[in-house]
């Protein structure tokens, strides 16, 4: 599905402020995997993830999802395959704008934004019933500006936006960075239902170890800018919580 | 009465100012100050193909496709070549002051023995009637438009564009484009206020959009104010209190004058009044806290 070759990133190149954030990374990311991606601050995960989306582009190497070389598209015209949850819910979702228009904007993301009016009530009634299936009773806010919401209910709602369209992969930054406890572990949960019930191919970033042992099939870990260990699914199921914890000692 | 009258005008003449500048402000979060420069660019369009005597149909048009471009090219300037917002409408506007100046080969051109918009139609003996029921026909239309156009899935994409870049980008909006389109519709509905105030006093000036960006500033913040008292979501009611900012504000000016403060101070009085309205909802919250 997603397919990096030979990518290196250097950020202010030939500056005293230069940053080799990707040094040279061979990753192939099979159709339905969920990877999960562990590493200190500055490993170049994020970086990673902002090359397969599109934010960064390399400076050599190459970048492909499903079959298609993506190196130089722009990220928004990834937004064919793939839908983002970023660390700050803020980012995710526009604050002044109503669920049901961030629902909307979310429903065409693949297709182009045209001078259609598209929130009718056939449309209303599918996001209701959606937005149900959270349980957190924020069906009968749909009118409402997503600022009115808390931090966890957005992660939610923007995890819940990514399928309203056709979406194949989905990338997540530290999804439950900025939640508390309780909100972090729905905000998983319903992540990891999400990418089991629609067959997404998904990276996980994560400083939260215990997520990255009980979520996905696939760990990855990296340092300086490298994979420093792969691990597949038959090696993480034999894996104990504690080694994880030894990678940082 | 009459001098109120003129002022309800002159306000509504004005709306396509605030109109713009709420999309720009409000809705894309930039100032945009191109609006001195295309205001002026619409009067002057105005003048010269209404003293060619070319029809109303063509006009209108004109004004609306040369307001556009100042803005599209504001929106390039910033968006393509990096520059700051507020350095790049500065940039246009001074630009279109030698433009304005070119075109109308004077620095000022009267509408003699030429039909405007307002005389076309007789609607009501009473020109003032006439020409505020043919406003208000206008106003409606335009923000008739605008309504709509901000509730298509274009319109919340524009929306979304002001609020969260990041998310709209990753849901495939071309941030660029969409901010050089958002400026070139503002700049385009200012211009049509160039057109209309032309037509009304008419003559075009080479100096008549000097400090005309506070007058849509001024309305789109009284409108603001009401938005945040009443925690007003409907674009319909907002776009309508920006219009009431407009008349408002018009209305304020108009007092001031009557109450006999010198109208060499009126650019003061209209940069305090603002200032006024800007910062006591802020004043007073603050001691709420």
């Amino acid at each position: 599905m997603i397919d990096i070759k030979q990518v290196y990133k250097t950020f202010n190149k030939g500056k005293p402020n230069q940053v080799d954030a990707v040094n040279g990374i061979d990753l192939h990311i099979g159709s339905g995997e969920f990877v999960v991606i562990v590493g200190s601050n500055g490993s170049g995960k994020t970086t990673l993830l902002n090359l397969v989306a599109g934010s960064v582009i390399p400076t050599t190497g190459t970048v492909s999802i499903d079959g298609n070389d993506v190196t130089e598209l722009a990220d928004y015209r990834r937004s064919q395959w793939i839908a983002r949850v970023f660390q700050n819910p803020l980012s995710g979702t526009a604050s002044d704008l109503s669920i049901l228009d961030n629902f909307r904007l979310a429903a065409i993301r693949t297709k182009p934004k045209g001078l259609s009016i598209g929130v009718n009530d056939h449309f209303k009634k599918e996001v209701k019933e959606k937005i149900a299936t959270l349980g957190m009773g924020l069906e009968k806010k749909i009118e409402q500006p997503m600022g009115t919401l808390s931090g966890g209910q957005r992660q939610a709602l923007t995890l819940l936006m990514s399928i309203m369209d056709s979406c194949q992969v989905l990338l997540l930054d530290e999804p439950t960075a900025a939640l508390d406890p309780r909100s972090a572990d729905v905000v998983m949960k319903t992540a990891d239902k999400l990418i089991k019930d629609f067959k997404l191919t998904a990276i996980l970033i994560t400083h939260n170890l215990k997520d990255a042992y009980n979520y996905g099939t696939r760990i990855i870990q990296m340092g300086e800018g490298v994979i420093l260990k792969d691990i597949d699914t038959a090696k993480k199921t034999s894996l104990k919580q504690n080694d994880l914890f030894d990678w940082f000692g | 009465m009459d001098f109120y009258l003129t002022a309800l005008l002159q306000g509504l003449c004005f709306s396509g100012i605030a109109l713009g500048i709420y999309i720009s402000m409000k809705i894309f979060n930039i100032p945009d100050i191109t609006t001195d420069g295309s205001y002026t660019l619409g009067g002057v369009v105005t003048a010269i193909f209404l003293t060619h005597h070319q029809p109303g149909y063509i006009v209108l048009p004109a004004v609306i496709i040369s307001g556009a471009i100042a803005g599209a090219l504001t929106g390039i300037i910033h968006t393509k070549l990096k520059i700051n917002a507020l350095l790049a409408g500065i940039l246009v506007m001074t630009a279109l002051y030698s433009v304005n100046l070119s075109f109308m080969g004077r620095s000022n051109l009267p509408l003699i023995n030429t039909t405007s918009i307002f005389t076309l139609l007789h609607l009501v003996n009473d020109p003032n009637q006439n020409t505020f029921w043919i406003l208000l026909v206008f106003v409606v239309i335009v923000t008739l438009i605008i309504g709509y156009l901000l509730k298509t899935d274009f319109g919340i994409a524009m929306r979304a564009t002001g609020n969260s870049e990041s998310m709209i980008r990753a849901l495939g909006v071309n941030t660029d484009r969409m901010k050089i389109i958002g400026l070139a519709i503002a700049n385009a509905l200012t211009a049509t206020s160039g057109y209309l105030i032309t037509q009304f006093q008419g003559f075009a000036d080479i100096s008549m959009g000097i400090g005309i960006v506070i007058v849509g500033l001024g309305s789109v913040i009284i409108a603001e104010a009401f938005i945040n008292w009443f925690r007003i979501t409907s674009i319909w009611i907002s776009l309508i209190l920006v219009l009431a900012g407009a008349v408002i504000f018009q209305f304020v000016l108009a007092l001031t004058l009557s109450i006999g403060v010198d109208a060499n101070l009126l650019k003061l009085v209209t940069a305090v009044f603002v200032l006024l309205i800007v910062s006591l909802p802020r004043l007073s919250f603050k001691k709420s806290l």
